[in-house]
């Protein structure tokens, strides 16, 4: 193990986390309900599920987040290496994995952790791991 | 004005995600690599998030309804059972075989990468199948 001090960049994470943070105060707060990505999709695909118009104004803020970013500054480079197989697989597993365990990244992550949740801790502990080890199988032992 | 205030809350997320570099798979799985050179930026995103989150969090506990009148929704489960862990390993494996999790996804596909689409598209297919899968044998509710 070495560290990345090329690509290291504390700072932009430290802020870009505090927004993050900030979104979902401001969203528990506001509107009572948790900043989860996984269950606000998921309840949108659901048809029968109410109170659907907080849903989608968040998700259509994540949507217009790049390109109101773009009015002020040039987006930061996102890079995808996957190939399309392997993008398919990857999306299957986090749409089924995330509904199964009522939470993701943020759910469980930004916000269970924010509220002291253990079952939280436990979802992100575990889904931290597999991301670890799967790159691991990927990168070293299978060497894609 | 709850409208209103989840679009800001989900544009003010989505930019969190672009500066913190969430929104980038090539940052997520540097982040991931602690076997290789290993980029730890990412749990600076987390400290970051958690420090304002837990303040938002525990001024939301006090209140019964939020600043727009609407019920406190907060999750009550706190059972950690076989479908939080084998959900979240299921989930974790697709996260480091990508480097993507719904919300950066959903971000890049709104500034529209082919990678995120097919991604996103993917997803919405496994969250179907689950909703399809759980009605099926019992109506138990999970969430």
């Amino acid at each position: 193990m070495s560290v990345d001090l090329v690509h290291f960049s504390p700072f932009s994470a430290l802020v870009g986390g505090l927004l993050i943070g900030f979104a979902a105060a401001l969203l528990v707060l506001g509107n009572g309900r948790i900043a989860g990505i996984s269950g606000i999709i998921g309840s949108l695909l659901d048809t029968t599920s109410s109170d659907r118009a907080w849903r989608a104004a968040f998700v259509l803020g994540l949507f217009a987040a790049p390109w109101i970013f773009k009015l002020f500054t040039a987006l930061p480079p996102v890079t995808i290496a996957s190939s399309p197989p392997v993008l398919v697989v990857a999306g299957l597993l986090v749409g089924i994995g995330t509904r199964y365990a009522s939470g993701c990244t943020s759910g469980h992550g930004v916000c269970g952790l924010s509220r002291g949740s253990a079952r939280s801790l436990a979802a992100t502990v575990t889904f931290m791991a597999m991301g670890f080890f799967a790159v691991f199988v990927t990168r070293h032992l299978l060497g894609f | 004005m709850p409208i209103l205030n989840a679009l800001l809350a989900g544009l003010i997320f989505g930019a969190g995600l672009l500066v913190s570099g969430m929104a980038n798979p090539a940052k997520v799985l540097g982040f991931l690599d602690i076997a290789g050179n290993w980029d730890p930026s990412l749990a600076f995103v987390m400290a970051g998030a958690i420090a304002i989150g837990s303040v938002g969090f525990a001024m939301a506990r006090r209140r019964k309804y939020s600043l727009f009148d609407a019920a406190m929704l907060l999750p009550t489960a706190s059972r950690i059972d076989r479908r939080v862990l084998a959900g979240s390993a299921m989930f974790g494996a697709g996260w480091g075989l990508a480097g993507f999790c719904p919300g950066p996804a959903l971000v890049c596909v709104g500034s529209g990468e082919f990678g995120a689409m097919l991604f996103v598209v993917a997803m919405l297919v496994g969250m179907k199948i689950f909703a399809l899968a759980e009605q099926r044998p019992s109506q138990t509710n999970g969430s």
